[in-house]
């Protein structure tokens, strides 16, 4: 009992939590955007493959971090805009074309790394981001090493919360973005497109989405490796019920299921011997639903999230 | 001036025409990352027809693929006609070849007559269980069942690896992670000598004529339609609603386990965590361009078992990644989504264009 509490008072446990948390805060902050204009994104475990390998490759060729992180983006906002001509004009089957969309990022990221690197015994690698030291704020006891010894992705992760946030709570677009995913009768009548604004929040969704898928080959390790997504997009869909579509329980839900996350490789290291190391494997899964159960029945649903809209058609 | 409407029911053609034409569209658009990969298209589409339908052997292994394709396909079709959405299939698949293992590999040595029967019932069975959960969490708990089947995949998996280190590693395995092998006389039998094709693929084609039967013409069929069309309607038609999506959940995830089972019990005859190379994600496309329709899912299981058998052969003998095998998967899947909406309207010319045809 003492060895937990000493785990979760430390500072590395806590700065873990963050840097497992930032692939989730990039998905469930593109989740988010997706289902608050009314569409659903199941492509998100696919467009999180498709910015690994696109953000890492773009690197591995040369175009620098930044540039990495800048096609990884537009490769999610690609994919995001498929989604979204399927799903919005074409109003096809959320459900069905979000897993075609991953199906098709998926295989279409192994196939171009595979053809790329046809006989590699071990993935090449690359110079990935490193911790920022920033002057001051790292010397701050715990909150340094925690919040400003990260790498410059988290920092953005966390930069992109704020702004979701202000968007949709503090600006005219946020107000319409809401409305289409509730009554888009009503964006419609003040001469809005729907269309517009469903595919863009789609769009922008999916390349936040690759960001998370990004950070894993860019931050987190220096390589792409086939399965490396690991259900963490299924993960932030869940997340995102259990936020009920709010930004700051978002951000609350993921840092707290990275620190679960950390928590249970410190445990496994320290009663590894008792339990097999699958029962830990298996933890973020099972927490997953559980989240997923008991928020599920509270959860404020955007009203419109399913439902097509046709111009023209009331 | 054009117009787009609906059309109240699309023509005959048209629900034949579309997923055939959509499967060709994405062996056509194949091309793009064939030539960009460097390679002779039509060296490499010779090498894939030559891959399936180049010798009898060829052939049995593309009808020896097909066949977890056939369950996992019937699984998502029945599923997704109610507008359940299990896309769990992958995870059942394993629950389906643990049992089959469990039973199987030594637990009783019962004669085949008795052994087969039981392998495939408690198979089912365990199957079904995995898809009783999500639905009951649905039913109950209003918890989405696309996330808790996705989910459960992975907790499953991760659960058989569990168990092959464990209470199904087999000790003979001399530390591989792999279970005991199923009895020989629990084995289903093989339907031509010397090669791998078994009567796994006879149960499908029986079961997927029962489901077509049973979907057009029971009261069963009638109530599972009439909630996948229109739940709230169903329900003030005074069917119960969560009772016909628990018993489709039952049958769908029976079918995803039957897919393990016969994987198992007819080709492998052991387990291994990597048992499925991804047939239950496959399955959701075998039902979507078979329309969800029983029958349909036979022959859509054939073709996307030759794109993955002739992909393979292609990939031997040119040195391109057989995952573009999977790519033409997906292309398939999002044509036919494509497909079914243009078939679902129709483009007409009215008469307030003046002078326009």
């Amino acid at each position: 009992m003492m060895d937990i509490l000493q785990i979760l008072l430390s500072e590395s446990f806590w700065a873990a939590s963050l840097r497992i948390a930032t692939p989730l805060i990039f998905g469930v902050m593109g989740a988010l955007l997706c289902e608050k204009s009314g569409v659903l994104n199941l492509g998100i475990e696919g467009i999180f493959a498709a910015g690994a390998m696109c953000g890492w490759m773009a690197v591995w060729l040369g175009a620098g971090l930044w540039g990495g992180v800048l096609i990884a983006a537009l490769a999610g906002a690609f994919f995001g805009l498929i989604h979204g001509i399927l799903t919005v004009p074409l109003g096809l089957s959320q459900h069905v074309s979000g897993l075609g969309v991953t199906l098709f990022a998926t295989s279409l990221s192994y196939f171009t790394y595979r053809t790329a690197l046809p006989n590699v015994s071990s993935p090449p690698r690359i110079e990935p981001f490193r911790a920022l030291d920033i002057p001051l704020l790292s010397d701050i006891p715990f909150l340094g090493p925690v919040l400003f010894q990260q790498t410059a992705m988290t920092m953005l992760a966390l930069l992109v919360v704020g702004l979701v946030w202000y968007v949709l709570n503090r600006t005219a677009l946020g107000v319409a973005l809401k409305a289409v995913g509730d009554n888009p009768d009503s964006v419609d009548a003040q001469g809005l497109s729907v269309y517009g604004l469903r595919i863009g929040a789609v769009m922008v969704g999916s390349a936040l989405m690759a960001l998370g898928g990004a950070f894993l080959t860019m931050s987190a390790f220096d390589a792409f490796f086939f399965g490396m997504v690991n259900g963490r997009g299924w993960i932030c869909i869940a997340l995102v019920i259990f936020a009920s579509w709010k930004p700051g329980k978002a951000l609350l839900g993921a840092l707290l299921f990275g620190a679960f996350d950390a928590l249970q490789v410190r445990l496994q290291t320290e009663v590894g011997a008792m339990v097999p190391g699958q029962v830990f494997l298996m933890a973020p899964y099972v927490l997953s639903i559980f989240a997923l159960v008991v928020a599920a029945r509270k959860a404020e649903y955007p009203r419109a999230l399913l439902t097509p809209w046709f111009k023209g058609q009331r | 001036m054009i117009r787009i409407e609906p059309r109240t029911a699309p023509g005959r053609w048209m629900t034949l025409g579309v997923p055939v034409l959509s499967a060709v569209i994405a062996l056509a658009l194949a091309a793009i990352p064939l030539a960009l990969a460097g390679a002779d298209i039509t060296v490499a589409y010779g090498e894939m027809v030559k891959g399936v339908f180049g010798s009898v052997f060829a052939f049995s292994e593309m009808l020896t693929r097909a066949t977890p394709l056939m369950f996992t396909g019937l699984a998502a079709a029945l599923a997704f006609r109610a507008k359940l959405w299990n896309i769990g299939a992958e995870g059942q698949l394993y629950l389906g070849a643990m049992a089959a293992v469990a039973i199987g590999a030594g637990a009783v040595d019962i004669p085949g007559i008795f052994l087969v029967p039981l392998i495939v019932i408690l198979g089912a069975a365990a199957g079904a269980a995995g898809m009783a959960v999500p639905a009951l969490l649905k039913t109950r708990f209003g918890a989405d069942e696309v996330v808790t089947t996705l989910l459960l995949n992975f907790i499953i998996l991760i659960f058989v690896q569990m168990m092959l280190e464990g209470a199904l590693k087999d000790p003979m395995s001399l530390g591989w992670p792999q279970s005991a092998p199923v009895l020989d006389q629990g084995m289903l039998p093989q339907l031509m000598p010397r090669m791998r094709v078994h009567s796994g693929l006879i149960l499908a084609l029986v079961l997927a004529g029962i489901a077509q039967f049973m979907l057009a013409r029971s009261v069963w069929g009638f109530r599972l339609r009439a909630v996948g069309e229109n739940a709230a309607a169903a329900r003030h038609a005074g069917i119960g609603v969560n009772r016909s999506l628990f018993g489709v959940a039952i049958l769908s995830g029976g079918l995803a386990g039957l897919a393990g089972v016969s994987e198992v019990a007819g080709l492998k005859g052991y387990l291994t965590a990597d048992l499925s190379p991804g047939f239950g994600y496959t399955g959701i496309v075998v039902a979507m361009l078979a329309g969800l329709s029983p029958v349909g899912v036979v022959i859509s299981a054939l073709f996307i078992a030759s794109v993955f058998v002739g992909a393979d052969s292609m990939s031997r003998a040119i040195g391109v990644s057989s995952y573009l095998a999977d790519l033409v998967v997906s292309m398939s899947l999002l044509c036919v989504l494509i497909g079914g909406f243009v078939a679902r309207y129709r483009i007409t010319r009215t008469k307030t264009a003046e002078g326009v045809a």
